[in-house]
């Protein structure tokens, strides 16, 4: 069965005052299961990832880079008269962010360390710990990302729910009004994906695949086997940078994608990813 | 009318995902975790499955890609140990390394000796390639030395030899960018037959057309180009070949995997 499909399923409220919410069967078991597995993977995967940033928070652009090359995005330690300041360069901007980014609080001392200890993973330094939750994880989203993605495509999932029709891509200045208004489809137009959500998804899925190859193109090791592939990507130095750029979009879908599902209410979309069961919001409400 | 503000939703996401990416560690105790022993080991099994995928990619042999003299960095970082120091490795920076010995025994048939005027007359391979350090940074550099696949040929190795293990003339304190544990030990490193035998696996000497200087590891240093450059041993005096790990130094056949880093350093 794929989603979000429009199978009935009786409705479960009691009320005969109020007309019956319809509740349907919104998600399949296999986009519940792979969506909880790349949750929690994907937080492990950040915060390791950003651990492992900090061995040399200094990216580039090219084959090469080392201190000596300009760096386009840095978070530096600066000894000033004031102490150890925390500066964050990106391109020829520059500014202070003592506390968060550079310089930050590590056993309540001021440490220079990229990114802060509540958001690595482990919070203290070790590159060789981030690295074996990095790569453990990876693992587990490319499996998972292999099944979900092996699923979606053989149910026509991708097909039907996620690839946006004539009609959606017509809808979009419309779709983008209504987002912009926290304005939610309802009734019918509920048990489908809009447009901007299916564009959102594809976009996500694109995402993960690129995350997957700019990080194998990081490997010595694959680019023996694939030295086109870094090339593609404009050399390894910019295969990191584009990983970590990549990685600060899937943190914006995922701050969005929060915002949305506590608008259009949180128990009901949490449950669907849950249960599967949706309850669809009528014009009553 | 909605009651909250796009800016204050994207605020509350924002805030929200951040407080999620922090409570998540605590919540799943990911810093006890990591330093759980039995954790550790469920870690390091992917360490396995990226090795043998490695392998499996790599069965033909395939060579690291090679670059154009244009495409040599202007400053190679030099990082772990700059000099060795010491009364011994200093006399032999005053001497020009001609008192330099690489000894390769071990697992061998025929123990070897070789100085590096030695190692200078044999036939020698060039190659332009990129050193990836496990912190993140890239250099390019040309080397030229001896395939260690010919003098581990030329000692002839015997039937159960499974790996080629370095050792250095430095002593190295530890290095405080990638965290940690932080204790001094004598550097070595070791790689599998595999990697020994590549044809771009080499002994090197010169570095950029000219004889390696002291950071980059005078007089000799290894290369393994499908490898991350902490593989890579500097100042290396001793090549042993062994059956494995036992009771050479922490066990885990390098510094730094002995400090916690992967063996295998394909990735």
């Amino acid at each position: 069965m794929s989603t979000p499909a429009a199978e009935a399923v009786p409705a479960t409220q009691k009320s005969s005052s109020r007309p019956r919410r319809e509740v349907i069967r919104r998600h399949a078991w296999q986009v519940r299961l792979t969506h909880w597995v790349n949750a929690l993977t994907i937080f492990i995967m950040i915060g390791s990832g950003l651990n492992i940033f900090n061995a040399h928070p200094r990216l580039y652009w090219g084959q090469a880079g080392a201190n000596s090359d300009k760096a386009f995005i840095a978070l530096e330690a600066v000894s000033t008269a004031n102490g150890l300041r925390g500066r964050t360069v990106i391109g020829p901007l520059h500014f202070d962010s003592t506390g968060i980014l550079g310089v930050s609080r590590e056993n309540g001392e001021q440490t220079a360390r990229g990114w802060p200890d509540w958001i690595t993973l482990p919070s203290f330094t070790d590159l060789a710990d981030a690295r074996h939750w990095h790569f453990f994880f990876a693992w587990i989203l490319v499996v998972n990302g292999a099944l979900y993605l092996g699923w979606s495509l053989a149910s026509r999932h991708v097909q039907r729910n996620l690839w946006p029709t004539r009609a959606d891509l017509r809808a979009i200045p419309r779709s983008i009004v209504d987002h912009i208004k926290l304005k939610h489809p309802q009734g019918e137009a509920a048990k489908r994906y809009n447009v901007l959500q299916r564009l959102a998804y594809l976009g996500l899925l694109a995402l993960v695949i690129g995350m997957v190859l700019t990080g194998l193109s990081m490997s010595p090791g694959f680019d023996a086997f694939a030295p086109w592939l870094v090339t593609v990507l404009g050399g390894r130095q910019s295969a990191r940078t584009l990983h970590f750029l990549f990685a600060c979009a899937i943190v914006l879908f995922i701050a969005v994608h929060l915002i949305e599902v506590v608008l259009a209410g949180a128990i009901n979309e949490v449950r669907s990813m849950i249960t599967g069961r949706y309850a669809v919001p009528g014009e009553h409400d | 009318m909605p009651i909250i503000t796009r800016r204050r939703a994207l605020i509350t996401g924002l805030a929200g995902s951040g407080l999620l990416l922090s409570a998540c560690s605590k919540i799943f105790q990911a810093d006890s975790l990591t330093e759980s022993a039995s954790f550790q080991r469920v870690l390091a099994a992917a360490q396995g499955w990226t090795r043998a995928t490695q392998r499996l990619l790599l069965a033909d042999g395939q060579l690291a890609r090679e670059y154009k003299p244009s495409d040599i960095s202007a400053h190679f970082k030099a990082n772990g140990t700059l000099n060795p120091g010491g009364e011994d490795y200093d006399r032999h920076v005053a001497e020009g390394f001609v008192n330099w010995r690489l000894v390769i025994d071990g697992m061998v048939a025929h123990p070897l000796s070789l100085s590096v005027a030695d190692l200078r007359r044999l036939p020698a391979r060039s190659q332009i390639t990129r050193h990836d350090c496990v912190e993140g940074w890239s250099a390019i550099g040309g080397w030229t030395g001896v395939p260690l696949a010919l003098l581990l040929n030329a000692a002839g190795m015997r039937a159960g030899a499974k790996y080629v293990v370095f050792y250095c003339a430095d002593n190295l304190e530890g290095e405080p960018s990638k965290g940690g544990e932080q204790s001094p030990g004598q550097y070595y490193e070791s790689i599998g037959l595999v990697d020994a035998m590549h044809p771009q696996t080499l002994i090197a000497y010169d570095m950029n057309g000219k004889p390696l200087d002291v950071p980059h590891g005078a007089p000799l240093r290894l290369r393994v180009e499908r490898q991350l450059g902490y593989k890579m041993a500097k100042y290396v005096r001793h090549i042993q070949v062994v059956s494995d790990f036992h009771g050479i130094s922490g066990g885990h056949g390098g510094y730094w995997e002995d400090r916690g880093y992967d063996w295998y350093a394909g990735i």
